[in-house]
């Protein structure tokens, strides 16, 4: 079952750049992965750490530098380039010249690797299409100009001109950049949904840390220090290895939330007690930024003791009560505004 | 969006049989226009001069502008996709100046005019291989440097560059030359569609439409191009060969006008914004043989301007084609945003 389901796997992979017959610029090497069918995949790390390197290898564009490449159980350099573009389906984010054609025109453009010679479109082939462009939910902008398109749009009718090329495999370079919050996550969900409806292999790069935990069925995490780890993502997010995708010491990862925050300088200690999680996790986000470190609940582990004694209290009971206590000094306070705005004076 | 292409085919197919009528009606000599019927008919001349004329200069002339047209046209649009800027063309990127280095090197370091080296045959052939290899050879130098330079506005830049040194070279080897030939050179530099023979015509109608024929077989590679190299590869196209193939027709089609018109300005940049604006697309099932027609149509059009002033004697060439073709890319510039195709 989940061998007719695996697509692509590498063996000992090395991917970099042949700068010229001798010399060769190594990205990155010893990389084992395989990617399945039916999956969306999200490959998260920082910039530089090669991940367009690593997609323009699985994309054929570039032959790897060492180690095996197979591509549905054949090597992938004994692919032609016919056969290539039936396997293999991109988006890119290269500024395209197409803002002249039609919404059909583009998507159609998918259809070449199943026409002839001249590129004339059989009625299957505008079938293909015309399914394409219902899939990704744009038939009201069928017939507008590529260029009169949102961001979003323009992303998915690049999505549909890869399904029309009928790849078991699509490739995607961040394909979530330059959108608003609306469109990143509807094109995530839509890639989600085409990789589980239609049984493709979706792979994609992003940036879009909080969408690729909620969507993503494998996490393919890259950095420079541990290579490429790759697992379901709850057990990647569980064993800490998110933790160490950024190797910077002022981003920290919060396990609960699954997103990244950044460390502001200048750590104060503050006690805090608060009555539910959302509070304490708004409390701790404001107080972060003020340059506080909060030390929660009642159990104290022994060498925080001495710390505590000297530490102002804050306890927070709803947004609209928050007591700040200070040795003798004691400020109620009936909304972040007003504590923000006696927190310097009140922890001195 | 609902353009038909087809009804705008048959319009400019129109257009170019009504202008190739006028232009041969019209001339530098007054023939009177039942006279031009007559002859046309293959009635019997009233002067022999005028039979001459007719066969010798305006219908030669006049199919040449036409071939020309088509020519510079396709060519310009085909570089503009292939170099992913709407603002390359022939002339533009120093295509035309190296075409008009290989005819200089013939025309001024081979001794003679123009006139004495292409009545021969090997003469004819030794001015369109020198035209294109000169046009190969600097269209294959930016095509090395587009792999190096990823801004096309850079690559476009160096284009020029590269038309400033060829243009220098000329003006190099007019030093050295004759002051027949810098004549002679001089003349055919400022663009004439009367340098075709009837008897090089066959030869020079045979080779553009091998130049147009090959265009027209890179109608789907073209369109892969729209979406940048990288696309182009994933849908399958063998970039290397389409590439290689784009610079055989280029070659071909700027270096059979420019060795026997001279260097024509504007045509291949202008006439394809004016098919796209007129087609609104930019999808080369249509716009390709729309370019080609429309190209026709502008060559018919500077020719007919070129004769007007009758006796009084031609207008330079490139003293007309700027006229149209400049105002249109200004327009086009102007016009970006609200233009589909820039965006």
């Amino acid at each position: 079952m989940k061998k007719e389901k695996l697509i692509i796997s590498a063996d000992d992979l090395s991917i970099g750049y042949r700068v010229s017959s001798h010399r060769q610029k190594l990205v990155h090497s010893h990389l084992d992965f395989q990617l399945y069918r039916g999956e969306l995949t999200c490959l998260l790390g920082a910039n530089g750490t090669g991940k367009s390197t690593l997609l323009r290898t699985l994309a054929a564009s570039q032959p790897p530098l060492s180690g095996m490449l197979f591509l549905a159980g054949k090597l992938l350099s004994t692919y032609n380039e016919r056969e290539l573009s039936r396997m293999i389906g991109v988006v890119l984010t290269d500024k395209t010249q197409a803002g002249g054609l039609s919404v059909y025109d583009l998507v159609a453009l998918g259809r070449q690797p199943h026409t002839g010679f001249f590129g004339r479109l059989q009625s299957s082939d505008h079938a293909a299409i015309e399914k394409a462009i219902a899939d990704v939910c744009i038939v009201h902008k069928a017939h507008h100009y590529v260029a009169e398109l949102s961001d979003g749009e323009r992303q998915k009718a690049l999505i549909a001109k890869a399904l029309v090329q009928e790849c078991p495999l699509i490739l995607l370079d961040e394909p979530t950049a330059f959108l608003d919050v609306v469109s990143r996550i509807e094109v995530m969900n839509l890639l989600h949904t085409l990789a589980h409806t239609q049984q493709k292999a979706i792979l994609l790069s992003t940036h879009d840390v909080e969408q690729a935990l909620v969507l993503a069925d494998k996490l393919w995490l890259f950095s420079e220090e541990e290579g490429l780890q790759c697992g379901v993502t709850e057990d990647l997010i569980l064993s800490g290895a998110m933790n160490h995708l950024f190797g910077g010491e002022s981003v920290l990862f919060d396990t609960q939330h699954g997103t990244y925050y950044p460390l502001v300088g200048g750590r104060k200690l503050i006690r805090l007690r608060a009555s539910d999680d959302l509070l304490q996790h708004w409390t701790i986000n404001a107080l972060n930024r003020q340059g506080y470190n909060c030390l929660l609940g009642e159990e104290n582990s022994q060498n925080d003791q001495s710390l505590r004694g000297e530490c102002p209290l804050l306890t927070v009971r709803s947004s609209q009560e928050l007591i700040l206590s200070n040795g003798e000094q004691i400020h109620r306070c009936y909304s972040f505004k007003e504590l923000l705005s006696i927190l310097p004076e009140a922890t001195l | 969006m609902k353009n038909n292409p087809w009804r705008y085919g048959i319009l400019l197919t129109l257009l170019i049989f009504i202008l190739w009528v006028f232009n041969l009606f019209v001339g530098s000599v007054k023939i009177p226009p039942l006279e031009v019927c007559n002859l046309l008919l293959g009635g019997q001349p009233e002067r022999t001069s005028w039979a001459f004329i007719l066969w010798e200069s305006r219908f030669p002339q006049s199919v040449a502008a036409l071939c020309c047209g088509m020519a510079l046209a396709a060519s310009g649009l085909m570089l503009q996709t292939a170099f992913n800027n709407p603002l390359a063309g022939p002339s533009i990127l120093g295509i035309n100046t190296g075409a008009s280095l290989g005819v200089a090197l013939v025309m001024l370091l081979g001794g003679g005019t123009l006139g004495a080296g292409v009545f021969s045959l090997t003469g004819f052939f030794s001015v369109v291989l020198a035209a294109f290899l000169g046009a190969a050879v600097v269209m294959g130098l930016i095509l090395l440097l587009s792999t190096f330079i990823k801004s096309s506005l850079m690559l476009l830049i160096v284009g020029i560059m590269i038309g400033y040194v060829a243009s220098s070279a000329i003006a190099l080897l007019n030093f050295w030359a004759t002051a027949e030939g810098v004549h002679s050179y001089l003349i055919w530099g400022m663009g004439n569609f009367g340098g075709v023979s009837l008897a090089q015509l066959p030869l020079f109608v045979g080779i553009t439409f091998l130049g147009l024929l090959v265009s027209l077989l890179l109608i789907k590679p073209l369109n892969a191009l729209l979406l940048g190299p990288r696309y182009a590869e994933n849908l399958g196209i063998n970039i290397r060969k389409v590439r290689n193939l784009l610079l055989l027709a280029t070659g071909l089609l700027v270096a059979i006008t420019t060795a026997f018109c001279g260097p024509i300005a504007f045509i291949g940049l202008a006439v394809p914004h004016l098919a796209r604006l007129m087609l609104g697309t930019s999808n080369h099932n249509s716009l390709l043989p729309i370019t080609i027609l429309m190209g026709a149509v502008i060559a018919l059009l500077c020719n007919l301007i070129c004769v007007l002033p009758g006796e009084a004697g031609l207008i330079p060439l490139n003293a007309v084609t700027p006229l149209i073709g400049a105002p249109v890319i200004i327009y086009v510039i102007v016009n970006q945003r609200k233009i589909q195709y820039f965006n």
